[in-house]
């Protein structure tokens, strides 16, 4: 290390622009802060031997100095919100309908356009390789940066004198000279308290100095932005993070999925309020909206824990741990896992009786038999000796392109195709029945199946959710708005006074608001005879 | 309780008034001589504007319980806090800077924000389950109250960019000028041409596929562009002169595009008379009442609002968001189109610091930030609410 001694007997890292004891301007440094072009001194980081200023050779060298550079920084930052906002021209792949292909979604819905949002990738722009690339490159610029510039500055901080250099002074943005013999120092001290400035003395030579502290805020938020982003890495190690999906039905008791088959829930009942349409404070907006405007959602649950040994096929034994009710923005919350009301399904149907009568005469009847439609039989036997098949099941029915087809599993719009053997045939008679809709495929049938009753119920969505980055997040979140609010409310400022012959000279120096340094001045001057110090910055733009 | 909603948008209306009066004090102040001798006309301004801001506060609360939950909850009740916020913001930094003539430009800004919110369906509408929060009603105000510091920002660094920006030459800062000038118009001539053709009752019908499906579409206002294979069913009402595009989605884009096209025209119209009265820029013909503005101080203004707001919107629009988003939807981040302007807005404003403090980026460069700034801001509040509609989709 080539060390600097300064003429005050300092000895300086190498790099140096400014004594850290005196603040004299170290010669030959003065390119590095860009001093040896401009009038007033660059005190950004009060000269200090920052090392990514200092060398320049290594591949690692370049790679430190690439990432510590704030205009790097910002570039990155830009970038990344510019990716933003154009992932936001058209729906994420997560928003669009389910089950279509997002290939051809984009490319129908938004034409040319949608094929190349799809193409580039920015269908699903944040999980892309590219967008959390930049967001690591945010993060490793953060840390580079930071390290680069707060060791550096806090020693410099602690090292200062208040005995500086005449070109330290005379080169500060607020500086004044005062001839008179008539100053009161001793009043200047007093305002300076006053003022809760912290005052530190060398023979006649005063530093004041306030809120230092407030230097420290940029590295402590980009602590806590950095504690984020781990805490949202640890997202991707599946102990830390579980997120699933349930449907339970009304009644239905069902594993817990992502909790090692350890929880189960039972539905005891789903609860769907809507506000009333004769209130009148609604009524209106009820009106507008030209629809029931649903005021809650909830689901009546019971948890219980397996309390025996998993085997596969066995029955589970349950311990029931706490009734419970999910609803929005209170889910159920037992052990490390939370339930959360995320979706419903209204009048599912559960199960439809069918009859079996003469294709002329709706009242006569040769017998019934029940589908269970989460679980339908594939042969039905009637006592009259028909016996039901069922070919084809739709849970939800629809046509496409001329052909039946079941758009889910769930029985939201069921449709079968049974065949019919009346007793003692082996050739069966065939019929096509759904909600509203009874064909007779050939027209040649004898026997007709009526609807005689069905059953309803509704299907709760539950996510499961375990998460242990939360408190990570929640702890990044917490350190970043205090280095933020340490950083912006509070301000570090100094003010230098250096004793002369006939007379006093002023400078100050703020991390920012030079008004309201110059207010502050104005005040600690006040009845010491000290002349008012100019802004020798001027505007240029 | 109805008679309390009354007495809600009454109040309303006088806080309209009142910040109106208020302004045309902080107009006078551009006569007072030198610094700091004559200071009653701006007292009397900001007296009058505290009281304003009671008075709407008194909207606030009226209506809260009136309809029994924070009125935060639909575009018109959220826009109008905003407007509220910003008047607040410019209260603190009032009494930090004692600027003047922030007064006279902060005033009418809010003017028109509270004017355009106005515009928006007001009556009261029931919470649906995903809102029933007391984070709702953390989250908003926060957030709401850090983009109205932020927008002060906005608001110094156009008074600093009108005194500054050399008028004697047409310049890339001249014509941006005007240009934010005239989107300030075209949203007064939104507000005028919603607001004339509501009082006259104008309607006009349209039946047209929306989704593969034939639906009716009423337009407010005259149609410039009709809806994509629309036909008029109204009798006597005006055709379009053309129709939307077909790629336009959804039952209102072609209505909310023909209302935008009708603010973009009656904007040009408003700067072309006033334009033809004045003979020069508009810009250039305010800067001679800001000569004894000092720019330096404005700058500072500009950039102590974001020191300011910067820390309350992340607070309100990131963490409080991320909170409540983690108990409503199960994950604090979804990248739904409103979460994610609430993020370049915060990245923008980091940029900014970042500009400021280590490249120095002052005066012109900082104010022009400062502009950008409240543009996404209130492409966040109108354009993804309005056009690109995700899950927070208030309207
Ligand atoms: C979105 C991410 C970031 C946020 C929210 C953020 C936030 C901040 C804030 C609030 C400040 C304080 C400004 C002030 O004191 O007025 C600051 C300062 C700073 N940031 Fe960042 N930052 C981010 C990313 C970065 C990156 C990528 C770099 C890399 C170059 C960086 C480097 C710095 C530096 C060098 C300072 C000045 C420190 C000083 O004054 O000594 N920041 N940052």
């Amino acid at each position: 290390m080539n060390e600097i001694t300064c003429e005050c007997g300092h000895i300086n890292p190498e790099g140096t622009v400014l004594c850290e004891s005196c603040g004299k301007p170290i010669e030959k440094n003065q390119h590095i802060d860009g001093n040896d072009q401009k009038e007033l001194l660059n005190m950004r980081y009060d000269g200090s031997a920052r090392r990514s200023q200092t060398y320049n050779r290594t591949i690692i060298d370049k790679i430190w100095n690439f990432f510590s550079s704030v205009k790097v920084g910002v570039w990155l930052i830009v970038l990344t919100l510019i990716a933003s906002a154009v992932g936001t021209i058209l729906p994420q792949e997560m928003y669009i309908p389910p089950n279509v292909d997002a290939a051809t979604h984009y490319r129908d819905q938004y034409g040319l356009l949608g094929q190349i949002y799809y193409q580039l990738g920015f269908h699903n722009l944040f999980s892309s390789w590219w967008y959390m690339l930049l967001l690591a490159m945010i993060g490793i610029s953060i840390v580079i940066a930071s390290i680069d510039r707060f060791f550096p500055l806090y020693k410099t901080l602690k090292k200062q004198k208040p005995k500086r250099h005449e070109l330290f002074m005379k080169k500060q943005r607020v500086f004044g000279t005062t001839e008179s013999d008539q100053v009161d120092v001793e009043r200047f001290k007093k305002n300076l308290k006053k003022n809760r400035f912290k005052v530190y003395e060398e023979n006649g030579h005063i530093l004041a100095e306030k809120n230092r502290f407030a230097r420290w805020g940029p590295y402590v938020n980009h602590i806590g932005l950095i504690i984020f982003l781990i805490g949202s890495l640890l997202r991707f190690v599946p102990f830390f993070y579980v997120d699933e999906f349930v449907w339970i039905r009304e009644g239905e008791t069902a594993m817990i999925p992502g909790t090692d088959g350890q929880y189960y829930m039972k539905n005891e009942e789903f609860i769907l309020e809507t506000y009333d349409e004769s209130d009148e404070r609604f009524k209106e907006a009820i009106q507008k909206q030209g629809g029931p405007i649903p005021k809650t959602y909830q689901t009546d649950a019971v948890i219980y824990e397996r309390t025996d040994e998993f085997i596969p096929g066995k029955e589970p034994e349950l311990k029931e741990v706490k009734t419970a009710s999910a609803k929005m923005n209170h889910p159920i919350k037992f052990d490390d896992y939370a339930l959360y009301q995320a979706s419903y399904q209204l009048n599912e149907f559960k199960e439809m009786t069918f009859k079996i009568h003469d294709k002329e005469n709706e009242d006569s009847n040769y017998g019934e038999f029940t589908v269970d439609l989460t679980n339908p039989k594939s042969e039905y036997e009637l006592e009259s000796g028909h016996r039901v098949v069922i070919d084809s099941y739709f849970p939800e029915y629809e046509m496409k392109d001329g052909e039946p087809v079941s758009v889910s599993k769930y029985p939201k719009n069921p449709a079968f195709v049974f065949h019919v053997y009346p007793p003692g045939e082996t050739s069966p008679e065939t019929s096509f029945l759904g909600i509203g809709m009874n064909i007779d495929a050939t027209g040649e049938n004898d026997y007709k199946l009526g609807l005689v009753n069905f059953d309803v119920r509704d299907v709760t969505g539950l996510t499961v959710k375990k998460d242990f980055t939360l408190p990570i997040i929640g702890l990044g979140g917490a350190i970043f708005m205090i280095g933020v609010i340490q950083g912006m409310y509070w301000n570090h400022r100094r003010i230098w006074l250096q004793p002369k012959e006939n007379g006093v000279w002023i400078a100050g120096h703020t991390n920012k608001n030079w008004f309201a340094l110059r207010r502050e001045i104005d005040k600690v001057i006040d009845g010491t005879h000290i002349q008012k110090p100019v802004d020798q910055y001027e505007m240029k733009d | 309780m109805g008679d309390l909603s009354t007495l809600s948008s009454n109040l309303l209306y006088a806080a309209f008034f009142i910040y109106l009066i208020a302004t045309f004090f902080f107009g006078g102040t551009i006569r007072d001589k030198g610094k700091g001798k004559s200071r009653v006309a701006g007292n009397i301004g900001i007296t009058i504007t505290i009281i304003g801001f009671l008075t709407q506060l008194g909207y606030f609360i009226t209506r809260w319980i009136a309809s029994q939950h924070a009125p935060v909850s639909n575009l018109f009740e959220y826009t109008t806090f905003f407007g509220m916020m910003l008047i607040f913001a410019f209260i603190i930094l009032y009494f930090i800077y004692r600027v003047d003539l922030l007064g006279l430009f902060a005033l009418p800004i809010a003017l028109l924000i509270i004017a355009f919110a106005s515009m928006f369906p007001t009556e009261i509408s029931p919470l649906v389950p995903s809102l029933q929060s007391h984070w709702l009603y953390i989250h908003v105000t926060t957030a709401s109250l850090g983009q109205g510091i932020l927008s002060v920002s906005f608001v110094a660094g156009l008074v600093f960019l009108i005194r500054q920006v050399d008028q004697t030459k047409r310049s890339k800062h001249t014509s941006w000028l005007e240009f934010v000038i005239y989107v300030l118009f075209a949203t007064i001539a939104f507000i005028m041409v919603t607001s004339i053709f509501g009082a006259m009752e104008y309607e006009a019908k349209f039946q047209a596929p929306v989704n593969g499906q034939q639906a009716e579409i009423t337009y407010g206002v005259p149609a410039i562009a009709g809806p994509a294979d629309g036909e008029v069913i109204s009798e006597g009402a005006m055709g379009p002169l053309f129709e939307a595009p077909a790629w336009m989605r959804g039952q209102d884009a072609a209505k909310k595009l023909n209302t935008f096209l009708w603010s973009l025209f009656g904007g040009l119209v408003i700067y072309g008379l006033v334009r033809l009265i004045l003979r020069k820029r508009v810009a250039a013909a305010i800067q001679p009442l800001l000569k004894k503005l000092n720019p330096e101080l404005v700058d500072e203004v500009s950039y102590r609002a974001v020191a300011i707001g910067f820390p309350v919107f992340t607070l309100g629009a990131i963490i409080f968001a991320s909170i409540w988003a983690q108990q409503a939807w199960d994950r604090f981040w979804g990248w739904d189109p409103k979460e994610v302007w609430a993020l370049i807005t915060f990245f923008f404003y980091a940029a900014y610091l970042h500009l400021r403090l280590s490249r120095g980026w002052h005066g012109l460069r900082s104010a022009w930030l400062a502009v950008g700034g409240f543009g996404i801001i209130m492409f966040n509040l109108i354009a993804v609410n309005l056009v690109i509609s995700g899950l927070h989709s208030y309207a």
